[in-house]
């Protein structure tokens, strides 16, 4: 193993390489996110891709090798998802008080979500696979993943776009909820959450925590009826 | 800890059953979600049992679609063609899916007297 081209090519082939990356990048994208006071622009996933690109880039590396290692801390998507149930059921007094307002903003939001993205892309010329693939976008990224893939999207395009949405609503919904004068922070929570998923929900925890815990459960139960609504739509519109 | 992943992947595995055996377009760990809550709603205790590992694992939810998303690099050629229609599309949809749920938020709650902050 004295060549560095025969380590490399061993290397190369090996999960280990790969999740190592993965995870090392994502400590430096975190760190980065963190140096820079958690502002919504510089979200740590964002980063750690840009990192990673990077990386596979410079070294000429297909996604699918890439995969080949990082497909362990992307397995771990579906207990994550499962596991959103403990926070839902912690959350369920303060659901209760609130379930009228919250079950009518959830069907109109989560309507909205996915209606207008679908009927902008395809007013501007988008078709196919591209288009089916903003369907599931403002829900949490491994329920969207899910749902692109059942739907007959592209998975990793779905997830680049989850996070975009992400981003978007952390950084829009504060002035825009200013300006509106919404002064009801179990509202505004919500919106963020159900349009902006976990993304939203950490920003709106750094803004109010009672924003916080409703945009936690706007997230969770829009990732609910996503999964049912976004593969109705598809069928009956596309 | 290691229960609670037994648990969390038995149920995904009830979930991704269920989905595939059925043909349903819902994913299998959504189906999981909504089995694990029903569950905890008719036993609270273990509710208190998973709360750690729920919690630990959801503290890293980011890191877990970092892999996907660098799958980006393989839709290079479409965001090239048409990335602005992408982004209008996520910043339009995002602004409007917001608007309208805070705004039947608001409205729902001025007319059933669900009125006032906590």
């Amino acid at each position: 193993m004295n060549d560095p081209f025969r380590l490399w090519s061993y290397l190369a082939q090996e999960p280990l390489l790969w999740l190592t990356v993965t995870l090392a990048a994502y400590v430096i994208a975190d760190w980065t996110s963190d140096r820079l006071g958690r502002h919504p622009v510089a979200n740590p996933v964002l980063i750690a891709i840009l990192i990673i690109a990077a990386v596979l880039g410079v070294s000429d590396t297909r996604f699918e090798t890439y995969f080949e290692g990082a497909q362990f801390v992307h397995f771990m998507l579906g207990p994550a998802t499962v596991a959103m149930a403990v926070p839902l059921h912690a959350n369920l007094g303060r659901v209760k008080r609130v379930l009228a307002p919250m079950a009518v903003a959830l069907v109109a939001g989560s309507l909205t979500a996915i209606l207008s993205a679908l009927g902008i892309a395809y007013a501007l010329g988008l078709r196919g696979e591209a288009l089916v693939s903003l369907a599931p976008k403002s829900a949490t990224a491994p329920v969207a993943l899910g749902v692109s893939e059942a739907i007959g999207g592209e998975p990793t395009l779905t997830a680049v776009l989850v996070i975009l949405t992400g981003i978007t609503g952390a950084i829009v919904a504060t002035p825009l909820l200013n300006a509106l004068r919404i002064k009801d922070w179990r509202a505004r929570g919500f919106a963020v959450g159900l349009a902006a998923h976990g993304i939203g929900t950490a920003h709106a925890f750094r803004v109010n925590s009672t924003a916080g815990a409703f945009s936690g459960i706007g997230m969770g139960l829009n990732a609910l009826l996503t999964a049912f609504l976004a593969p109705l739509v598809v069928t009956l519109l596309l | 800890m290691i229960r609670n992943i037994a648990i969390l992947l038995a149920f995904q595995l009830l979930g991704e059953t269920l989905a595939r055996g059925a043909g349903l377009s819902v994913p299998g760990p959504v189906i999981g979600l909504g089995a694990l809550f029903l569950t905890l709603l008719a036993v609270p205790g273990l509710a208190a049992r998973m709360r750690d590992t729920a919690d630990g694992l959801l503290a890293h939810l980011s890191l877990l679609f970092v892999p996907a998303g660098v799958g980006v690099t393989a839709h290079l050629a479409l965001f090239a063609e048409s990335g602005l229609v992408l982004a209008a599309a996520v910043i339009g949809s995002t602004v409007l899916a917001i608007l309208v749920a805070v705004g039947a938020f608001v409205l729902t709650a001025r007319l059933t007297g669900a009125q006032g902050d906590e």
